[in-house]
């Protein structure tokens, strides 16, 4: 079978999958609802831009004064309005549907920027994390929960700057004369890693009741999320994906070695450096709005990559709709179990044996 | 499409690996890169196919710089078959093979010439594999999908790095088989590094020399591999011959020579009486002329392969005046000349003998009413280069003269 024709014909089962598992999850709570419901409250949530207006506010800076920003007022027409009851649209609209939105994205930037990772490295060890993503987002989201008064952007766009700034660091560190060796960035991500988790546990010492906040992020959550934030997330990690996919041809060849990639027309460097923006982005998109949840970049590429193989064409996007599925579920679990679990203990709960025994498995000895 | 390399510098950390290095490779040639381990035979591949920039010097490709060339153009017009590849995740075979392709796929949509890949399997004889996966194949049908995956590229230029070097002796052949083909119906101008220099010699149009990264020469086969060019570049003692089976020149490794005997010997010969004695002076480092021999016959060969000066004469003739004269200058030159008994009476080789200032004859017991000259030292075969060297040594040459003639 061509591989085009392979890559639909799992992506939409991968995505099917992901429906399915949203749509069962949406029925799980404190109130139990039926699945026609569920899926009926899901339909009538449904709905499609209608118009956009562009309006400058001015945000206040420290030192600065007010500064123009740009706010973008997006309207929403439902087409669909069937007849549910509205305590059932409320949760499932308003409480549950937005927290698997997210989920689902955070799942998928996690496991699509996991397997270009994995593709980049060669490691079939490699995680989004591993050039200082989730480190950066970390130190980012901390300083702005631990001192709001110096960090004034807030605690998502704080982490969305730190796990940039940490991975453009990293990348400098590592490049010389315009190459940048995987081997050198990988131990530069590790050195730097390590610099910000120190740093992370030196605002949480000097922290007060803010404590418990700033461990609960970092456990990685999607406690109390809102439509705002799947709105803000998915965009970029769509685009990220589209972009990502586009150059899944390159990375299949970049598999073989650089020097054979630059024999085989891919210009290396240049690619390198446009995957590993990218992927970062995507990561840090995702773990500024959820926390640093971890595994889910290592064993979803990897379980799928048993399943479909090699081929970025295929692995990406049907790791993305996977890892969207295996968050949904993991978060199903978290918030349906004692206590409203951080979501990021649930994952490593599973992530950490079925790594082991990958360990443990041939295909792990076989590198 | 011709590949020419002018100049070339390329220094990796504070080493210089090429030190202006120029070769040139046109349509329907095969050219040989020959040389010792660390030479920089696949640094000298990696800046014809520009994974190495240069730090002088140019690589042109039907006139334009590889360097200047986006990597997609110049892998459209360079293809290379790597040594060996390290594929962590298991690709198919046709899977790999595909990524030939990758610089003629449009980023978006679908190949132009979609059955590249099934011919370039089919030729490199990896067809019936297709769908293993390539981290389960034995080390020779990885390199024959490496081929394979070069020929998808379409490449009018090729280039190989040591495309036999873990292949048995069947599939060595029909590799370079295979590459003769493409540069003789193809018409694709094909560089390899060889290590094997007798195959090397016997597929290749011209080979280029490689030494501590510099051209030591480069020319047709017969031309490049003579033994003393093989010494300087791989310090190693051989005799070039031709191989009757296929009348490519053939490299045969000597153990090296003591070099204790510093003289220069003029060994009579013919048919194969000469061989012997040669074959021990040589062994034991004398400087050793041959002449006048049959042409063609066992002792010419021996003294080619040596890379000796011989004097031949044609088959069923006597030695011509030039050729005697040519013997001659050779036996006066000489410290010492060695007459085999079983040569001794041959052709001009009694008036040469006694044209010798000091001669040994070797073996034969029945020479005493043969050999004119008299006096001359007998000595068995094994002991040739001892007597030589007496001869040399001006006390005890008087020892053994004294002895003669008393």
């Amino acid at each position: 079978m061509d591989v085009y024709a392979r890559a639909t014909v799992w992506t939409a089962a991968s995505a099917g999958l992901l429906v399915a598992v949203a749509l069962v999850s949406a029925t799980i709570g404190h109130a139990s609802i039926s699945l026609p419901t569920v899926a009926l409250a899901a339909l009538d949530v449904f709905a499609v831009p209608s118009s956009v207006s562009v309006s400058l506010h001015d945000h206040a800076v420290p030192a600065l004064g007010g500064v123009p920003w740009p706010a973008f007022d997006v309207g929403y027409t439902s087409p669909l309005d069937f007849d549910v009851p509205a305590t059932h649209q409320y949760i499932v609209g308003q409480l549950r549907l937005p927290r698997i939105v997210l989920g689902a994205t955070v799942g998928a930037s996690l496991a699509i920027s996991g397997a270009v990772m994995q593709g980049f490295f060669r490691n079939p060890m490699a995680d989004p994390s591993i050039v200082g993503v989730s480190s950066g987002a970390a130190v980012g989201a901390v300083a702005a929960i631990t001192a709001p008064a110096v960090v004034t952007i807030g605690i998502q766009p704080a982490a969305f700057l730190g796990a940039l700034v940490a991975a453009f660091t990293v990348y400098l560190v590592a490049t010389e004369n315009g190459r940048t060796p995987v081997a050198t960035l990988l131990l530069a991500g590790v050195a730097v890693q390590t610099l910000l988790g120190a740093l992370t546990s030196f605002l949480i010492v000097n922290s007060g009741r803010e404590i418990r906040e700033a461990m609960y992020w970092l456990m990685g959550n999607l406690h109390g999320s809102r439509w705002h934030e799947a709105e803000a997330a998915l965009p970029v990690v769509v685009l990220g994906s589209v972009v990502l996919l586009a150059y899944a041809r390159d990375m299949n060849v970049l598999l073989a070695g650089e020097e054979d990639a630059h024999t085989l027309g891919v210009e290396v460097q240049r690619t390198k450096r446009l995957l590993l923006a990218v992927a970062s982005v995507v990561t840090a998109a995702a773990v500024s709005f959820a926390g640093a949840i971890g595994f889910v970049g290592l064993i979803v590429p990897h379980g799928v990559r048993l399943v479909v193989g090699p081929d970025h064409r295929v692995l990406l996007p049907v790791s993305a709709f996977v890892g969207g599925a295996f968050l949904v579920t993991a978060d199903t679990i978290a918030r349906s179990g004692a206590g409203n679990l951080p979501v990021g203990i649930v994952t490593a709960f599973v992530g950490a044996p079925f790594f082991l025994y990958l360990l443990r498995d041939r295909e792990v000895h076989a590198l | 499409m011709t590949l020419d390399v002018s100049g070339v510098d390329v220094e990796l950390g504070a080493t210089q690996i090429l030190d202006d290095v120029s070769a040139s490779v046109a349509d329907g040639r095969l050219v040989g890169v020959v040389g010792p381990n660390g030479a920089g035979k696949s640094t000298l591949l990696r800046a014809m196919n520009g994974v190495v920039d240069p730090d002088a010097g140019t690589v042109l490709v039907d006139g334009e710089d590889v360097h200047d060339l986006s990597s997609k153009a110049a892998s459209r017009r360079i293809a290379t078959v790597p040594q060996d590849t390290h594929v962590s995740f298991d690709f198919t075979v046709r899977q790999t093979v595909e990524m030939g392709r990758h610089p003629h796929q449009p980023r978006f949509g679908t190949d132009g010439d979609p059955d590249a890949v099934d011919r370039a399997m089919e030729r490199a004889e990896v067809a019936r594999f297709a769908e293993r996966d390539v981290t389960s194949l034995s080390g020779g049908e990885t390199q024959r999908v490496l081929l394979a995956r070069a020929l998808a590229q379409d490449a009018p230029v090729l280039l190989l790095d040591e495309p036999t070097a873990s292949l048995d002796v069947n599939h060595q052949i029909r590799t370079l088989e295979l590459v003769r083909g493409l540069v003789d119906s193809d018409d694709r101008a094909v560089v390899a590094a060889i290590h094997d220099l007798d195959l090397a010699a016997r597929y290749c149009d011209d080979l280029v020399l490689v030494a501590d990264g510099e051209v030591l020469d480069s020319g047709p086969p017969a031309d490049v591999l003579t033994p003393a060019a093989i010494r300087r570049a791989f310090d190693a003692r051989v005799a070039v011959g031709t191989d009757p089976a296929t009348g490519a020149p053939t490299v045969t490794p000597l153990p090296d020579a003591d070099d204790e005997l510093d003289a220069r010997v003029h060994v009579l010969g013919g048919g194969d009486t000469a061989t012997p004695v040669v074959r021990e002076l040589v062994d034991a480092g004398a400087d050793v002329s041959v002449g006048p021999v049959v042409a063609g016959d066992t002792d010419h060969e021996t003294a080619r392969r040596f890379d000796l000066d011989c004097v031949t004469v044609e088959p069923f003739t006597s030695p011509t005046q030039a050729a005697e004269a040519d013997a001659r200058a050779l036996v006066e030159d000489a410290d010492t000349v060695v007459a085999p008994a079983d040569a001794a009476d041959w052709g001009a080789n009694p008036g040469l003998r006694a044209a010798a200032g000091r001669c040994v004859v070797v073996g034969g017991d029945g020479l005493a009413t043969t050999d004119p000259g008299g006096g001359s030292p007998r000595v068995a075969a094994g002991d040739v280069p001892s007597a030589v060297a007496a001869l040399a040594d001006p006390d005890e040459r008087l020892a053994v003269a004294d002895g003669g003639n008393d």
